[in-house]
């Protein structure tokens, strides 16, 4: 029963981002027009090797709440720092989150995967202080924080809670890196102890890579530090499927931000561009999370899986389907 | 003398003897060396049985040694997960006869020891850790046409250990990244695809995010390239490099990472070709060598497997067979190999980890009973 103007539209922020963002943000406003959602898009143009996000863009965003992006391609090497941790930083998005899930209709080699990802998103490995001791020598820094890894516990953990899951699985590798890591997992086994009717268990994040692609079907829930997430994350949407269906996003205290799950190729290959050949699923799928965070739940659940094709296609079948 | 060799040096390049790669099932050597007076001399290997289920292994290969009656002989010495360090002995030992086969050394998670697997690498500088992934006839896999070799660094990056809390609450960890090691490890890769006919080697970095310390790994991989023109080399970022392995395996040959992606690689490998505990490897420096099972994942096992001798001997065997032909035992090796692939492609390893019930020493049997 909506509350009177809940219909009301809502303003987002969208960024087209490099390569084949452009393509498959174009397929999402396609398909929120076609549903006649009650959404309505402020675009603005960023591009990975800018070396900030401008304000306008985070003024946005901060006025908006909520965001729908492409991939932004960040260069390799020495320069322009990724616009993509920016963001997150900026915002202090501190959670971002993959479903990874068998697709009907999609064929893979792994059954029964239905595994969501929770990565702590702000620190770790990432937090970009890196300094050239001496000529030849590096020192990157990797900081992790009690303050960070409680609250990527808790969100992992009231996720679980509120989305009827099983079971919190930490990834860790605290044998060698055992202060770091130890941290991590003392403020995972801290959050545990609040949510008794969830499932905690440990494993170290090599045997975790090969029991991915072993037995996918024995994790649920992992919540990870930066850098494994990422990884453990790519994975099982590689198992699932491929990252160019897996939907996911960005969450912070504030603001969130959706986009393609895992980032291997959200910006594409020239090929894909060229040929208008991407794959819109995963972005489509990422909105139909938006929509749900923007408590429009029956929008949400008319949006559908079609099959592969061209972009255009894809899209084409999405909006028939969706009656 | 040149054009005498050269006829010599034509047929050992056409059909190179691999130091690491198994010829294939069926075929026997054709060309056959001439040993040297006192070659056949048993050479002496430092053995580790070490902790869980590494001592069931380490006898299954000292079993299948002493039946082929192959010129090696074990000195044994018991090393545990949780003493403080490595005993000076067992250093002395490895030291004098430069090779060493152990099982799994268990480490404690979280503070105070730390790691024994480590600190031997470190002590006796074994800068590459070597995992042969690869599709073994009889062995039911989701993916084909795997056949990876994924190198590692194995004495800096994450593993430096060097962590402190600056305050309390706040841990800072350092990953180190020099151009000597990169670089000796980037030649390793090369050099090994050279010599075991190997067409490509992929760089796997985050040098992206991390820009600097990626950065001059890439760059040392970069300048080995340029002196191997006949290989092929490119670089892939670690994320989609994971989402690759298990999507098109088939794309990757030699790969070449720091120690953490390293890590993490080389167990998604070893789980898509058929599990850790098939896929042999080793530690190797610049003097000496540890052969264990390739991929750290299980190679302690679980109690019940120990208790139940239900573990998998596979991967020690075939790294030990490896080791044979480190010391320049290339038929006992091969005899090994042929042995232990027949027992798989026969399905008569059907230990714990593939759902099987078979017991280690049935296994070892089985192979026995197959070497000729």
């Amino acid at each position: 029963m909506p509350r009177p103007g809940d219909g009301a539209p809502r303003a987002v922020t969208l960024l087209p981002g490099d390569g084949i963002g452009p393509l498959v943000t174009g397929a999402v406003e396609q398909v929120m027009e076609a549903m006649h959602a009650p959404v309505y898009f402020e675009k603005y143009d960023v591009h990975g090797d800018m070396t900030t996000v401008p304000a306008e863009v985070l003024e946005s965003i901060r006025r908006n709440k909520v965001c729908l992006k492409g991939g932004l391609r960040t260069p390799v090497g020495g320069g322009v720092s990724s616009l993509n941790v920016q963001l997150r930083k900026e915002l202090d998005l501190y959670a971002s989150l993959v479903n990874c899930f068998n697709m009907v209709g999609v064929p893979t080699r792994h059954e029964n995967v239905d595994i969501v990802v929770i990565r702590e998103n702000t620190e770790g490995e990432y937090a970009g202080l890196e300094h050239e001791v001496v000529p030849g020598v590096v020192e990157s820094l990797k900081v992790i924080t009690k303050f960070c890894s409680e609250r990527i516990a808790k969100y992992a953990f009231e996720y679980a809670y509120l989305n009827n899951r099983k079971k919190v699985t930490a990834v860790h590798k605290a044998n060698i890196m055992k202060l770091a890591d130890g941290l991590f997992l003392e403020s995972c086994r801290n959050i545990a102890t609040k949510y008794p009717g969830i499932k905690y268990n440990e494993i170290i994040v090599d045997n975790c890579c090969m029991q991915l692609v072993s037995k996918p079907e024995q994790f649920d829930v992992m919540v990870t530090p930066n850098l494994y997430g990422n990884l453990v994350a790519n994975t099982a949407a590689g198992i699932a499927g491929g990252t160019g269906i897996m939907p996911g996003g960005n969450v912070g205290q504030g603001h969130a931000i959706f986009e393609q799950g895992a980032s291997a190729g959200n910006v594409g290959t020239e090929k894909q561009v060229a040929q208008n050949k991407a794959n819109p699923v995963a972005l489509l799928l990422s909105s139909a999370m938006m929509l749900r965070h923007l408590q429009f739940p029956s929008f949400a659940d008319r949006l559908e899986t079609p099959s592969s094709g061209s972009t255009q296609e894809v899209t084409d079948a999405v909006i028939a389907a969706l009656d």
